[in-house]
């Protein structure tokens, strides 16, 4: 029941976050000035925040998305799957988020 | 269409396609573009993440380079396509009014064509070094 509603809710965050990755993609072919302030947003406090916030929509919508995919194959129908499946969505979008992290922070990414 | 079609049922015709008249197909492009999207977004969270750090010469660089290029287009493509369809079963099942209904279908198909073309244009300036 959560897993469904927040498949849904992540869809729209990621929809707006694609309008944001669209929005980066022409600053970067505007110029210089434009992909400053591009960088200058994502690397203040908010500006991370929406990206943590952003990776977590990812990783749920992924993990779920393939979770729904295996059940419109007719797989993970019993109750009992069911319910351990949801909770490798949520428990898993948890840690791919704590993994995209640590990659970005080896980068020298987080403030 | 055959001759046969004189001798069948607006039943018969009706079958398959359902009240929204395109059958299963907004289902099955829906699953097509999610199966493609669980590559592309990977790929792009990768690429965004060996961006970090970049300056802009550097940024600019790696999307003009052909194999990102046609990747990023692809993801954007299908991104759009994707939440085009997503919103629309969002909208169909909470929005009742059918004005509201009806314009924020079309206002969510509007902003996500232009979104697709807007990014693209952008890549492809960026690859040909426009």
């Amino acid at each position: 029941m959560v897993t469904s509603i927040l498949h849904r809710a992540t869809g729209v965050v990621l929809s707006v976050g694609s309008l944001l990755i669209a929005a980066a993609l022409v600053a970067l072919a505007a110029g210089p000035q434009a992909w400053a302030c591009v960088t200058g947003l994502a690397g203040s406090w908010f500006g991370q925040l929406v990206l943590f916030g952003w990776v977590w929509a990812f990783a749920f919508h992924l993990l779920n998305g393939v979770r729904h995919l295996l059940q419109d194959a007719g797989w993970g129908y019993a109750i009992a799957q069911f319910i351990r499946n949801s909770w490798i969505s949520v428990i898993g979008s948890f840690v791919l988020t704590a993994l995209v992290w640590v990659l970005v922070m080896f980068r020298g990414g987080v403030l | 269409m055959s001759g046969f079609d004189r001798f069948r049922t607006p039943l018969k015709n009706a079958r398959g396609l359902g009240s929204a008249k395109d059958g299963v197909h907004h289902f099955v492009v829906q699953r097509a573009t999610a199966v493609a999207l669980f590559f592309l977004g990977l790929y792009f969270v990768g690429l965004a993440i060996s961006l970090i750090g970049a300056d802009y010469a550097a940024a600019r660089a790696a999307v003009a380079h052909p194999f990102n290029a046609v990747l990023l287009i692809a993801f954007l493509v299908t991104s759009f396509w994707h939440a085009q369809l997503g919103l629309q079963v969002i909208i169909e099942d909470y929005v009742h009014a059918p004005i509201l209904a009806i314009t924020s279908q079309l206002a969510v198909r509007f902003v996500c064509v232009l979104a697709t073309l807007a990014s693209v244009l952008a890549v492809l300036r960026i690859a040909l070094g426009a």
